[in-house]
Parts: structure tokens; sequence; C-alpha cells
């Protein structure tokens, strides 16, 4: 093999063999690069908020401070977590977490079943487009009078609420792994459980991390609604306590956790995705 | 080896593919199939891997009639980027299919690099397909055919989709695999411990249009015509071994042949 061989302009090995050193260095910067805004914005915020001294609009610092004290005024040896914080958070995140692997798990089966059979497909998917056009709150009162207050409502609003957007994201995926993979792999002898696992699944992946990735957004969302619309425990009841209360630091406190929550979320998702499909963002920027 | 009596396909749209065609390939030969765009050429193949049923015929590989996809047979595309798992490494490319063979973990890596090495792609074992030239990728899969060790290998214009200077390689390594010369990277010295994977004994059944391709690489050349596809002529290449790209080319006898080819495949 010659040199010339090699694809020019790949850029594939560099970028393998590129010193951690550096890609932290590069990271950081982008940290800054885009944080910066985010920066200003908070001191824009900061200054009106300050000024205009309106009990609606209290300025970030005090929301700050309100969100220690209800969540972050606990030992150091709980990571400042207080009590509040126990409570809150674990019923909400569990729930959310739970109901988002029900979802992905029963969306990713699924999906592989419907998309595997062109006549499962045709038959239903009208039936899967209606759905998942059902806006899904409007069955959490369903939820309500069938399960009750509680766990297993809340699991069932963002089971059903979810596993949508996996579904027809993993339908979709199986349905366009390419032909000629899988008779290459049936002509080399893989049988069809072998089939699934090496070639179906990976070639459905990036539809499958896209599907999940929308769904984790949702099941946020159909969390704080559940939590809202009636259960006693849980960052949204949380908030309703505030709004009783009369307290928009509190309101507010809550908003901003809540957003911090998706954003952390995201961006953890993000990482294990990028890691899992390195093959996919390296095959097409090669143009293959 | 392989028997293909009668052979018609008609698509599900009333387009005749293939019609009545018969081949008969004795064991451990390479059979060119050369023929115009549209003339059946891959249909023929397809219905060979078992990858579809021909509406009539009969195709025998090794003495059993084809239903399903035949054990014992690898098939090499044309579109290498399309055919190559590109989630897995090179490596793990070539050893995926060896699952079938029972081997242990450990078999299969040391058997998937004892092939790369021998299509000289020892260094690019841990590197994903998409890193690699075209040339590169088609060696991936040819590799990947070979470590299986078919019985029966069918080609699908393999060398179709690179440029000219691959594509000689890529025919010499052919060549040189099979033991029958050729100045092939890594050329014939294969055949690591307990017979090796060199594709001695082999039967090779490549589907092109080139015809220079065809006499330089076969031992014998189908010509199809169209559509629907039938075998017009079959011609025997007795060129001597080692075959070379420039001498062999150059023999009066390869000219003839060539000749030959071209006129049946123009003259329908």
């Amino acid at each position: 093999m010659s040199a010339g061989d090699m694809r020019q302009g790949g850029g594939g090995r560099e970028r393998v063999g590129r010193p951690v050193a550096g890609r932290m260095m590069r990271a950081g910067l982008g940290v800054l690069a885009r944080g910066w805004l985010l920066v200003l914005l908070v001191l824009v915020w900061e200054s009106a908020a300050r000024r205009a001294e309106d009990l609606y609009f209290p300025p970030p610092t005090r929301i700050a401070r309100t969100m220690r004290e209800l969540w972050w005024s606990g030992p150091p040896s709980r990571l400042w977590l207080s009590d509040l914080a126990v409570d809150d958070f674990v019923p909400s995140l569990s729930h959310l977490l739970l109901g988002w692997a029900v979802a992905g798990a029963v969306g990713i089966a699924v999906g592989v079943g419907i998309g595997l059979s062109r006549v499962a497909f045709h038959v239903l998917d009208p039936v899967l487009q209606f759905g998942r056009a059902v806006p899904p709150p409007t069955l959490i009162p369903f939820f309500m009078v069938a399960f009750g207050l509680g766990t297993s409502m809340q699991l069932a609003a963002i089971v059903f609420g979810v596993v949508w957007p996996v579904l027809l994201n993993t339908a979709d995926g199986v349905r366009s792994v390419e032909p000629l993979q899988l008779d290459t792999a049936r002509v080399l002898g893989l049988g069809r459980l072998a089939r699934l696992r090496y070639v179906v699944l990976p070639g459905a992946a990036p539809k499958i991390f896209a599907g999940l990735r929308v769904a984790l957004g949702f099941a946020l969302i159909l969390m704080v609604i559940a939590e809202l619309m009636g259960s006693g425990e849980g960052i949204g009841s949380r908030l309703n306590a505030a709004e009783r209360e009369f307290r928009p630091d509190r309101l507010w406190a809550g908003i901003v956790l809540l957003g911090g929550i998706g954003s952390v979320l995201n961006g953890l998702f993000l990482l294990v995705e990028r890691k899992a499909l390195a093959w996919h963002r390296g095959a097409r920027r090669t143009g293959t | 080896m392989l028997e293909i009596a009668g052979l018609s396909h008609r698509y599900a749209d009333g387009h005749r593919a293939v019609e009545g065609v018969e081949l008969h390939v004795a064991s451990g030969e390479l059979v060119s199939i050369v023929g115009p765009s549209g003339c059946g050429k891959s249909t023929l193949l397809r219905c060979v891997a078992g990858l579809q049923r021909p509406s009539e015929g009969r195709i025998a590989v090794g003495g059993r009639d084809v239903d399903g996809v035949p054990d014992d047979l690898a098939v090499v595309f044309q579109d290498y980027t399309r055919s190559l798992f590109p989630w897995l490494t090179v490596r793990d490319n070539v050893a995926l299919p060896l699952r079938r063979r029972g081997l242990a973990r450990a078999e299969r890596r040391a058997r998937a690099e004892e092939t790369l090495a021998q299509v000289g792609l020892d260094s690019a074992a841990g590197r994903y397909p998409w890193q690699l030239s075209g040339g590169m990728q088609q060696r991936v899969a040819i590799a990947r055919a070979l470590a299986y060790r078919p019985a029966l290998l069918l080609m699908d214009e393999p060398f179709g989709s690179v440029d000219a200077q691959t594509r000689e390689d890529l025919e010499d390594l052919l060549l040189a695999v099979r033991g029958g010369g050729g100045g092939g990277p890594g050329g014939g010295s294969g055949g690591g411990p307990g017979g090796g994977c060199d594709g001695r004994g082999m039967t090779i059944l490549l589907v092109t249009h080139d015809i220079d391709e065809s006499v330089y690489v076969g031992d014998r050349v189908v010509v199809l015509t169209g559509a629907p596809g039938r075998v017009h002529s079959e011609l025997r290449v007795e060129l001597p071994a080692p075959r070379d790209q420039i001498g062999t080319r150059g023999l009066p006898e390869f000219v003839k042949l060539r000749a030959e080819v071209g006129r049946a495949v123009r003259r329908p």
C-alpha cells in the first residue's frame, strides 16, 4: 500500500491521535466561547431587576440565595444538599429517569419489531401517528382517575408521553438500514439475532439516539406537569406550594432549577451519544 | 462446484432479467462473467448467493440445491462503502463473520489480522473503514471474504469503483491469493499455520463489465447478452501463469481473446 493510498483530507487519523491535554484546552475554550452570552444576560438581568425593584422579578442573586436556602444548605458530606432537596429531587428525578428508561426500552423493542416488518409498519403506521399526535398532558387527568395520585400516575404519564419519539425513530432507523449491509451479513452467515445485534441496531443507532434525546426533554416536561397537576411530592409540588404562599422568588428558584436539570441531563446524554456514535460523525465527515 | 440449469428470473414488475442461463463451474475455477449493463449479471449473482429466489431453473452449489444462502459462500460487492460496517473497526469487520465458524474471540482476531496482512492492510486493523481510501476499503471487503474461507466466492464488479491503478493492484491481489501468480502486495506469501488462508482451491465467479479484466483474471470468460440476459458464448483463457499487468496484456493470445470477447459483447 502506498502513501497515496490514504484518504486525503479525511482527518480521521489526526483526530484519533490528538493529545488529551490539547483536547481539554479546546473544550475549555469552547465553554468560554459559548458561555459569555449567558453571563452577560444574567448581569443585565441583575442590574435591571435591582433597578426595577419589582416583587415579581427578583434579581438573579436573590433567586440564587433562595435556591441555596431551599436546597443547598445541607452538610458538605451530602454535597450540601438539604433535607428538602432530597425530598424534592429524589422523587422527581427517579420518576423522570425510570419513566424515560422504561419508555426507551419499550420504544426500542417495539420500534425494532415494527421497523423489521414491512407489513407491521404499514398496518400500524396510522395508529402510531394518532398515538403520537395525542398531546400527552391531556392523558394525565385520565391517569389520575385510573391510578390515583402518586407514583404510578406520574410514571404512566411520562412513559406514555415519551415512548413515541423513541418508537417512531427506532422504526424509521431500522427501516433505513442499508440493504447491502444486511445482504452482506446474510451471505456471511450471520443469523437473525447476530444481524440484529451487529448490523440492525448499530445501523439504526443514530436515529435511536435522536429519539432518546427528544424523549429525555419530553420526560422532564411531563414530570413537572404531572407534579403540578397533583402529586404530593417533587419539584413541581414545591412550585405549587410557592404559588400558594405567594413567593415569586421560590417560583423563580424552581424555574431555574428545572432549566438547570434539563441542561445537565441533555449535556450528559450528548456525552454518551458522542462516544457511542463517534463512527457516525467520522463516516459523515469523510462523506462515506 | 456450481451448476446453473435453465435459470430464468422475472421481477414482480414483469421485467425479465435473465432467461435460460446454463453454467457449470468446476471446483477451483475462476470464471469471469462479462456483459453490458442491464444484462442481468447482478441478478444472476444474487440468485446464486441465495438472496433472491429465481422464478425458474435450478442452482446447485457443491451438489446441494440453493435454498436460502448456501454455507461456504462469500460475496464481495462493488459498493464497499455500503457493504462494510462503519461502526466496526477494520479488524472487527473481517472477524465478525467468523462467529459462524465457531471460532473463539482470540482465534477470530488472529485470523482477521492474518488475512489483513495478506492483503497488505496489517497496519490498518485498528482503524475504521471510513478512514481508508476506496482501494483500501475494497481490500478490507476482500479480506473479509477470504478470512471466511468460502468454497465459492462471488464478486459483483468488485473493482468497478476504484481508480485504474488501484484496479490493477486489486486484480493482481486476486490472482495472488489464488496462487495464480500476479505481483500483488503481500502476494502469494499467505498461508499461515493450519492450511493458511490463501485462496487455493476456492472457486470464484467474478462479474464485470470490463472486457480486459474478464480475460486477465479469468480461467474462462462467459459472455452474457441481454436483456433478458442469456449466455452468448464461452471462451477458455489459456494464458500462462503467473500473469502480470504489462507482460500478459501484451501477449498476442491476450489481444486475440480480448477482441473475441469484445465482439461477443457488442454483437447480440
